[in-house]
């Protein structure tokens, strides 16, 4: 206790607030109660940064303004939003399977609460340091596969259907890519914990894991449902995918639900790969926001500018790309760590020369073997032809 | 083992994001491939060829805008010239530079649309569109010079068009002219290359050149199957046998020629279009020369028929008059190129995935409005 | 330039390979008989010098005593059209055979002239409306239909 209390300042601070009039189990419950209201609720004002970043950035990557119209620089119009989701009718479908169907939504959303738990968000600011962080929040998100099941099964559509069917398929085959890629770190930092691995990572993981942190990358934007991997909910095919039957707040809290999980596995990302809250001159939290912003950024940009990959395109690309490549950071990673077991700093800069080497060899391998069947050749066009012959 | 499974049969559309308007589509999906398609028609069928018997020759004008509506001022040239051929009309001069700098304009905003569109059907989140419609939006200023209208011309009249370009639209077509061919070399780029969009367009929804002409498929879809039949060419009509373009043509047949052949057919109109700039009688002056030949106020043609037809950016259109000398037409009909490059859709279609439908359909670039009529 | 084949010199070879397709013409015109038509559509396609390969468009024109269903066809190859007519007695059931098995192109179109004109196409896959719905009483292309 006394430990994890002075480790844990946010808790600390807090805990002994209550100590001073109440009994200590009521102190660490109501502690415990507070940090849980403010977590959850920060995300929610994350989340709705992320909505009002998104829609403005989307905007002018569009070459058009975005929303400017509620409050001062549309600041507001997530808040309108949410207001006028709040209102709307909540329909049933008449076919539909009423207790799954109404149970989606909120087993969907609270995956991504519980995974914001073990994640340090500052110096000795977390809600738990959990020795096991990395499983759990793999096996807790992994629960979200499960709701978008029950959604697209109990909407009786036929759209909704297929989008949960091949949510399963996608979402299944990208937590392997998703956790292998994460044991390069693991072997690196010798933990498991989310607070060992910030303070564990001499050099931001980035720079040593490169391939691991592209495979991670791709598998989380394929386990967020966004572009190019959106075709859980492809509007252009399936209109809406799984939540197509669902209107009001139910609606409202699958849209909530995937852009928090946005800002969780950017969370993730950031503590992984970036070193989490740690840099010089400012304060740590807002270390960890910049850092949480330019990735919430690039998942922005890539949503704005690529089209979206077809089913067998997407399942090929996780089994013969994403999960030898991280196969491959493996090997290279073990052997490294066998040789250094304790690395001194010109030793692992060797490490980052050797990895981004493998990254570069690789990746280039990869699409020398891919590329003939991902891309064929390019079309040549008869230009010239002027009479009406044909050829 | 093998594993029992069911065809399920899914309606797309006709309230579908993807199906471009309100077109249906009854398809047999066996997991996610395509077993079995049938098209549905007639939800946006107005009766235009009714409508047109009631009307007199120039009222139907109005009709032909509403027809492919992202392309109007080739509609009304397709039953221009059709009325002119049937009362042997000769159009005035200048009047047919403006027609031809109308409707290249009006071909390079329709391919806009459907480029821009068929990316949208790709699933990228608007920002293809948005750049397509952004240069889009410009001819559609220009267009507004022309006749006050930026969807609905009605631009075109029986013996040329309505009335003189003004002032203003000819420095507003130069910086055009000069603004675009960046552009279309910006859309290349950043789009042809594109991995993943030539994953999922090449070899998709491939059309055999034998099955292209025998199902009497036109425009860039019939030239990506590498038929150089474009009727201007082909054919010449107005003043396009005094200009020099070539004809794209593709070779595969595929989803990404047609989107090729679109990409460079903007490139041509361009060139179109500074041709007849640099050739049009009376130069930039206004009012000078006259626009449009005398006809008489109702129009009464000889009894007989006439066909005439156009390259519209979506292939070709044509227009059947019947007359019996009255002030309307007795029978006026719409070959419309949207609803006959529908014909080979069962055939592109069985086989692929349901992604590739709306990339298949979105690459055919149809519009309802005209498929319907 | 679209040379407009002589339909004199077509429809006099027509007379010689198929003379049972009471062949007539005028300008660019050719008229043949209904019951003709699918022959003297497969006889255009792979006559050596005719060859038309490409079907423009399929329409039909109320004259109310007789329905004229009109062919406008074309040659990818050669750059040249012509224009087939026939003339349809009969308001209850004209029919004329269906040219889909020539010309694919002819699938829709032949429908849309049954479902506006009311003109059966014997033969044809699948004739079934295509504009408007199944239960839609009347051809509202023809000129005696009132409509609601």
């Amino acid at each position: 206790m006394e430990s994890f209390l002075e480790r844990n300042s946010f808790f600390s601070h807090l805990y002994r607030f209550f100590d001073a009039a109440t009994p200590s189990w009521l102190a660490y419950l109501l502690a415990a109660s507070v940090i849980v209201f403010v977590l959850v609720n920060g995300l929610m004002l994350f989340t709705m940064a992320l909505i009002y970043m998104e829609r403005r950035l989307i905007g002018r990557f569009q070459v058009r303004l975005g929303p400017n119209r509620v409050g001062p620089f549309g600041l507001l119009q997530p808040v309108a939003d949410a207001i006028k989701i709040l209102f709307k009718e909540d329909l049933v479908p008449v076919g539909a399977d009423r207790i799954t169907f109404n149970l989606a939504p909120v087993l969907f959303i609270f995956p991504v609460f519980l995974s914001l738990a073990v994640v340090p968000f500052g110096e000795r600011y977390f809600l738990a340091d959990l020795n096991v962080a990395v499983l759990f929040i793999m096996g807790v998100s992994g629960l979200s596969t499960i709701a978008i099941l029950m959604a697209g099964w109990s909407s009786a559509n036929r759209y909704a259907m297929f989008g949960a069917v091949r949510a399963v398929a996608q979402l299944i085959s990208y937590e392997v890519p998703m956790v292998l890629s994460l044991v390069g770190v693991l072997l690196l930092v010798g933990s498991m914990s989310m607070v060992t691995i910030v303070e564990g990572q001499r050099l931001p993981l980035i720079l040593l894991q490169p391939l691991g942190f592209l495979v991670f990358f791709m598998a989380a934007l394929a386990e967020l449902n966004r572009t190019p991997f959106d075709l859980v909910e492809a509007e252009s095919e399936l209109v809406a995918g799984y939540h197509t039957e669902y209107s009001g707040m139910k609606f409202g809290m699958f849209m909530l639900a995937e852009f928090a999980a946005s800002v969780v596995s950017s969370a993730i990302i950031v503590t992984v790969f970036f070193k989490g809250w740690e840099g010089p001159l400012l304060p740590s939290h807002l270390w960890f926001v910049i850092k949480l912003f330019v990735v919430l950024f690039v998942l922005i940009w890539i949503r704005a500018t690529l089209p979206r990959l077809r089913i067998d395109q997407i399942m090929a690309f996780a089994w013969k790309v994403l999960f030898p490549l991280s196969l491959v950071n493996i090997a290279a990673t073990a052997v490294e760590v066998l040789l250094w077991p304790q690395p001194t700093t010109a030793q692992i800069w060797a490490m980052v020369g050797i990895n981004w080497g493998v990254t570069f060899v690789s990746l280039a391998l990869w699409s020398w073997l891919m590329g003939p069947t991902l891309r064929p050749n390019m079309p040549q066009l008869l230009r010239g032809a002027t009479t009406g012959k044909a050829a | 083992m093998t594993l029992r499974t069911e065809p399920v049969t899914v309606n797309i559309g006709p309230q579908h994001p993807s199906t471009h308007g309100v077109f249906r589509l009854r398809v047999t999906f066996d997991g996610e491939v395509i077993q079995e398609v049938e098209p549905v028609f007639g939800y946006l069928h107005r009766g235009s060829e009714k409508l047109a018997e009631e009307r007199t020759y120039s009222q139907v004008i109005t009709l032909t805008d509403r027809l492919d509506y992202v392309a109007s001022m080739t509609n009304n040239q397709a039953y221009v010239l059709a009325l002119e051929k049937l009362c042997h009309v000769q159009p005035a001069e200048r009047g047919l530079y403006l027609r031809v700098i109308a409707a290249e304009l009006q071909r390079i905003a329709s391919h806009l649309v459907a480029t821009g569109f068929l990316l949208q059907d790709l699933g990228a989140f608007g920002t293809p569109l948005m750049y397509c419609f952004r240069e889009r939006e410009r001819i559609l200023d220009m267009f507004e010079m022309l006749c006050g209208a930026r969807i609905t011309h009605s631009y075109l009249r029986i013996g040329g068009v309505f009335q003189d370009a003004p002032e203003e639209f000819w420095p507003a077509l130069r910086i055009f002219l000069h603004d675009m061919p960046p552009y279309i070399d910006e859309y290349e780029q950043l789009l042809a290359e594109n991995e993943i969009l030539v994953a999922r367009t090449k070899g998709v929804g491939l059309l055999s050149q034998e099955m292209a002409i025998a199902s009497s498929t036109s425009g860039p879809v019939l030239r990506a199957s590498g038929v150089p039949w474009d009727l201007r060419k082909a054919d010449p009509y107005e003043v396009y046998d005094r200009f020099d373009f070539d004809i794209p043509v593709g070779t595969a047949g595929d989803s990404y020629d047609r989107f090729i052949v679109r990409i460079q057919e903007m490139r041509q109109s361009l060139r179109i279009v500074q041709q007849a700039v640099d050739q049009l009688p009376g130069g930039t002056s206004v009012g000078k020369v006259p626009v449009r030949a005398k006809v008489p106020f109702f129009i009464r043609p000889p009894v007989g028929d006439a066909y005439a037809h156009v390259e519209a950016p979506k292939g070709e259109l044509g227009f059947y008059l019947v007359s019996d000398g009255s002030i309307a037409p007795y029978r006026c009909k719409i070959r419309s190129p949207s609803f006959i490059n529908l014909t080979p859709l069962k055939e592109m279609l069985i086989g692929w995935k349901l992604a590739d439908l709306v990339v298949i359909l979105g690459s055919i670039d149809i519009n309802m409005g005209e498929v319907d009529r | 330039m679209t040379v407009a084949l002589s339909a004199q010199e077509v429809g006099e070879r027509l007379e010689k390979d198929l003379p049972g397709a009471g062949a007539s013409w005028q300008m660019d015109q050719l008229q043949v008989r209904p019951e003709a038509v699918r022959e003297v559509c497969r006889w255009l396609k792979v006559e050596s010098g005719l060859e038309l390969d490409y079907l423009v468009a399929i329409t039909a024109v109320d004259f109310v005593d007789h329905f004229e269903v009109v062919y406008h066809l074309a040659s990818i190859g050669r750059n040249h059209s012509l224009v087939l007519k026939t003339k349809v007695f009969g308001r209850e059931t004209p029919a004329v055979p269906s040219v889909v098995e020539v010309w694919q192109g002819a699938d829709l179109q032949e429908r849309e002239v049954w479902d506006l004109m009311g003109v059966r196409f014997e033969g044809h896959p699948n004739l079934k409306r295509i504009l408007t719905w199944e239960e839609f009483p009347g051809h509202p292309l023809r000129k005696d239909f009132q409509g609601a």
